[in-house]
């Protein structure tokens, strides 16, 4: 049993919306999506995820000649079905106005055909805003878009986001976490394998994609800026996601893939990163324990429970 | 100021590195680049230098570089530029490959030829930089003509016993990083022995290629003697850069702030006992293990490790961390004694 769904990228053109494709599902880099052109009309992708999940993703073009068409010939074929949408605001773009009023009228067409959708909206090139400025800005830009919304009974869930940094990956992670049915008993079994391995921290990677799934720290995924409670760095986990993604492409150059890695860090933290199932991989950090001196054994032991938790979550993942 | 510019290194005379060119060749992008982990991008902004600049690096041996204006007249006589061609061990200079270059070499011979009355040791090395601008076709050309009126000017000069070497690099891939491995290495009076124990550690295991990397610079000080692979090298490069970045997530944010945002690898370097050593090993699906292990003074050992039934693996393995162990004690006495060497001279 597949489970189609179909999320619309939309913004004005320019706001960045096919690059941001690219990086996360075709493996580019921040610097080769120069060579991407303009969209025209609406450029379709079906991507495989966790399996059976097939993520329908239409980008849509946003010059004002493509835009008028969607909202007037194409609304029924564009907005019936939606179960997300994807808006992308520049924040540099002059004509804030003529942005908000193209979001109004993709929320009235939403609110039309599909009422129940999801909606996300991205508060794009926060790196050309200055540091201290961004979170500003993107609380004053979240309130107003909220406000212009409320009439239309939908429930915004924003990021500011850039190429140049891991926030990207962290804005996609929720996007698609929202989209996986039995996301409950992913994180269940999470913990339950946490507390057998004793583990201080288990994440979940989706295998093509290396965004975040599930993870152990569980008020750390939902929260969006409330304080972590521990001083380990907030973003590690987007950034592992980066840092792995950029690994991977680098051994590319060795015709090979990635399949596991074990990291004894310089400060008593275990690492291993290991295939899960087909769709996904697993990261478990140990700390190190005083009372299992033979680093060898306990090596092993890690490896044989991910063996073994490999049925567990291949059964949860068909369910999907 | 500038008398202590030349005097600040003066036992370890032959570990220091010059860099000249003429102006706007890309020598300070070079050098915020390779030493000090700067974007590419960003040289675009870097204001031309104005005073000659001097940088102490500790890798396995200690390391100084000098950039030099590109503007100056080395030989007036208010420069006391003899002294300084005699403290370098190699003169490393820079053409724009992007530029009209006939100036550049009219420069460079006259440089050599100073250079090389001075100091006859000295190691010669060119830069044919920003080569990421020209074709493929091209480069080659470029570098053959630039190697043929070299090598003219100099015989003119009754030179023709100099060696100069020739790199083609750009800060925007990792040439640049290679042609710098190679010149630090000649640096290095224990590079044969390394060389050999290298070929030792290869010769009785399963690896295909084995790097004496340094963490922070991302150059190799030694490598085995089979030839370089530079898909290899950038493998091993971002290898250890990824291993850097996951183990540095998860360090106690303390820790973090005492370090001041350097990388742990290289405060660690005198306190390794109560440090625990970084090891990574990543298996691939092709049956390649990538192997990293952290050395002495800021170094790490970086291997490409090929087996073909992966059952062996694991066993096979062991065996290299046993071997591996072996290179590393060696490698401490080997240091202790260049030390003592040292040590011992006025």
């Amino acid at each position: 049993m597949s489970s189609r769904k179909k999320l619309l990228l939309m913004g004005r053109s320019g706001s960045g919306k096919s690059l941001m494709r690219s990086i996360i599902f075709s493996n580019y880099s921040a610097f080769d999506t120069r060579r991407l052109g303009a969209t025209i009309d609406v450029e379709h992708s079906h991507l495989r995820f966790l399996g059976n999940m097939t993520l329908n993703l239409w980008d849509c073009g946003g010059q004002d000649v493509f835009m008028d068409n969607y909202f007037t010939n194409q609304k029924d074929h564009i907005f019936k079905m939606v179960q997300v949408l994807i808006h992308v605001f520049d924040v540099e773009s002059k004509s804030i106005n003529k942005d908000i009023e193209i979001f109004v009228k993709s929320l009235t067409n939403l609110q039309k055909y599909s009422p129940d959708a999801k909606i996300f909206v991205l508060l794009h090139k926060m790196d050309l805003v200055q540091v201290d400025k961004r979170q500003q800005l993107f609380l004053i830009m979240m309130e107003k878009l909220q406000l212009i919304s409320d009439p239309y009974h939908f429930e915004l869930t924003g990021f500011p986001t850039s190429i140049w940094d891991e926030s990207l990956y962290k804005a996609w992670s929720q996007i698609v976490c929202s989209l996986i049915p039995n996301m409950n008993l992913f994180n269940e079994s999470l913990g339950k394998f946490s507390s057998i391995l004793d583990a201080e921290e288990i994440i979940l990677f989706e295998k093509t994609t290396f965004l975040v799934i599930s993870l152990t720290n569980q008020s750390l995924l939902q929260a969006v800026d409330s304080a972590p409670p521990d001083d380990l760095d907030p973003k590690r986990f987007e950034k592992i996601s980066n840092i792995i993604k950029n690994y991977k492409q680098s051994i590319t150059k060795l015709r090979s893939n990635f399949q596991n890695l074990i990291i004894k860090g310089s400060n008593g933290n275990h690492f291993y990163i290991d295939v899960l199932t087909d769709n996904m991989y697993i990261m478990v950090i140990l700390k190190d324990n005083e009372q299992q001196p033979n680093a060898f054994h306990e090596e092993l032991l890690v490896l044989e429970n991910i063996k073994n938790a490999r049925k567990w979550f291949d059964k949860i993942e068909v369910a999907v | 100021m500038e008398d202590n510019i030349y005097t600040r290194n003066p036992r370890n005379t032959n570990a220091t590195i010059l860099l000249m060119g003429l102006r706007r060749g890309g020598k300070l992008s070079i050098c915020k680049v390779v030493f000090h982990n700067m974007q590419p991008l960003d040289t675009l902004y870097l204001e031309s230098t104005s005073k000659p600049q001097s940088e102490q690096f500790s890798s396995l041996i200690d390391l100084s570089v000098m950039e030099l204006p590109g503007q100056l007249n080395y030989f007036e006589p208010n420069y006391d530029s003899e002294r300084l061609f005699s403290l370098v061990g190699a003169l490393v200079y820079v053409i724009d490959s992007q530029d009209e270059y006939l100036n550049a070499l009219t420069n460079l011979s006259m440089i050599i030829e100073y250079a090389y009355k001075v100091n006859p040791k000295i190691n010669i090395e060119v830069l044919i930089h920003k080569i990421d601008g020209l074709s493929e076709d091209y480069r080659i050309d470029a570098q053959r003509d630039i190697m043929q009126r070299t090598g003219d000017e100099l015989l003119d000069l009754g030179l023709e016993g100099v060696q100069v070497s020739f790199y083609l690099t750009s800060i925007f891939d990792h040439s640049i990083y290679e042609a710098f491995s190679r010149i630090v290495q000649k640096l290095i009076p224990e590079l044969s022995s390394l060389e050999n124990m290298l070929d030792n550690v290869v010769s009785h295991l399963n690896i295909d290629k084995v790097f004496l990397f340094d963490v922070n610079l991302k150059i190799y000080v030694a490598t085995d003697s089979l030839p370089v692979d530079i898909q290899t090298y950038e493998v091993c490069a971002e290898f250890i850069d990824m291993t850097i970045d996951l183990d540095d997530l998860y360090l106690e944010s303390d820790k973090h702030r005492q370090l001041n945002g350097e990388a742990h690898v290289n405060t660690n370097n005198d306190d390794e006992s109560n440090q625990s050593e970084l090891k990574s090993i990543s298996h691939l699906s092709n049956g390649f293990v990538l192997y990293l292990r952290q050395m002495i003074r800021g170094l790490a050992l970086v291997a490409l490790i090929r087996s073909d039934e992966v059952e062996s693996m694991d066993k096979s393995l062991r065996i290299v961390d046993y071997n591996v162990s072996l290179f590393k004690k060696a490698l401490m006495r080997m240091w202790e004694n260049s030390r003592l060497i040292k040590d011992s001279e006025p």
